[in-house]
């Protein structure tokens, strides 16, 4: 990998660290504010289904820990375990897609 | 104080081991001082380095008690837990023997990390006027006191996790030149501090900072350097 394309990895980990900071207060005071009376999983679903708002908003969460939890895997493959390349970056990939589909059908099957 | 001080001592190469001496205390006594009675009094194949004994030369880092320090500019009262020394080698370096780190693999670095000024002028032109109150000299300024000790890349558990990472000392002086307007070589230099083995490698734990006989933040200069080539990566000129 370039070094260019290793410095765009590393701006692009710290800037989707920035964009989690935000989702997970976010996340946290929501969930803390709405679970107060109790909350049964039909009662959430009535709120959260076809809240576009709330769509956006995980979805950008859920593209941020993909974009994030891989490359700091990278690092931690490498300087833990010496798995450096190829081979490791396109596990890392397939890591990301796996996160990014999981999370996104969860986002659709609460939101859409 | 009692009347001696017990040391362990590193004697041989990578598979060495620690062989232990007796030594008489001193008042303001150092390290160095232990080390050096030890080669003269009691076993004279003692090999270890040192030249300067007053910390200007950076020659007699060794790992003591744990950390790396100057050994001429550590008192024994500071570091003795009840009355024991133990000193090795500087860690992150190979071993050539005894006390001695072999320190290539560190210099090498400094020049894979372009820590070579390279001028536009010749001896013919004047001299460039820079004014030390700029911005980018007071940079420059607060990080060019370094004399290669190797104490930070010692520190550095970067360094121990991945050994091709260039390390504090050199990063710094990376840092000293990316702020020296009179430097022709800053694209080649952005490039070579930047990636995976330089400076985004740094998890920022600050050994370095800690550690530095001359009160110096490698750290510092490391984060500038990720600035620098994020901007210059973000702008396609790395």
């Amino acid at each position: 990998m370039s070094r260019r394309a290793e410095t765009l990895l590393w701006v692009a980990q710290r800037a989707s660290a920035a964009v989690l900071g935000v989702c997970v207060l976010v996340h946290l005071a929501t969930i803390i504010y709405a679970v107060q009376g109790g909350l049964t999983g039909a009662e959430i679903l009535a709120r959260t289904r076809g809240n576009t708002a709330w769509f956006t908003f995980y979805t950008v969460f859920v593209i941020a820990v993909a974009v994030h939890a891989p490359i700091g895997l990278r690092a931690v493959l490498a300087e833990w375990f010496g798995w450096r390349g190829r081979a490791r970056d396109f596990a890392l990939i397939a890591f990301a897609v796996v996160l990014a589909g999981m999370g996104l059908q969860a986002v659709s099957g609460v939101f859409a | 104080m009692s009347a001696t001080l017990h040391v362990r001592v590193w004697r041989g190469g990578a598979d060495g081991a620690f062989r232990e001496y007796e030594v008489p205390r001193r008042e303001s006594q150092t390290v160095l001082d232990v080390v050096t009675h030890i080669q003269r009094a009691l076993d004279p194949t003692l090999a270890y380095r040192f030249a300067c004994r007053v910390g200007m030369c950076g020659s007699c880092a060794m790992t003591v008690n744990g950390a790396p320090r100057w050994t001429c500019r550590t008192h024994v009262d500071t570091v003795a837990r009840d009355g024991t020394l133990t000193i090795g080698p500087l860690r992150n370096l190979p071993v050539i023997r005894d006390l001695v780190a072999d320190m290539r693999e560190f210099f090498d670095k400094w020049a894979r990390a372009q820590g070579q000024f390279k001028g536009r002028r010749t001896r013919a032109d004047d001299f460039e006027r820079i004014s030390p109150e700029s911005e980018a000299r007071r940079r420059a300024d607060a990080a060019i006191e370094c004399i290669g000790c190797g104490v930070c890349y010692a520190a550095c558990d970067v360094v121990a996790a991945n050994p091709a990472y260039l390390g504090p000392a050199a990063l710094n002086r990376a840092w000293t030149l990316v702020n020296d307007v009179r430097d022709a070589a800053q694209p080649e230099r952005l490039r070579a501090v930047a990636g995976d083995d330089a400076s985004l490698a740094c998890h920022t734990h600050m050994s370095c900072t800690e550690r530095c006989p001359k009160a110096l933040s490698p750290t510092a200069g490391i984060a500038g350097l990720k600035r620098a080539v994020s901007r210059a990566a973000l702008q396609g000129k790395l």
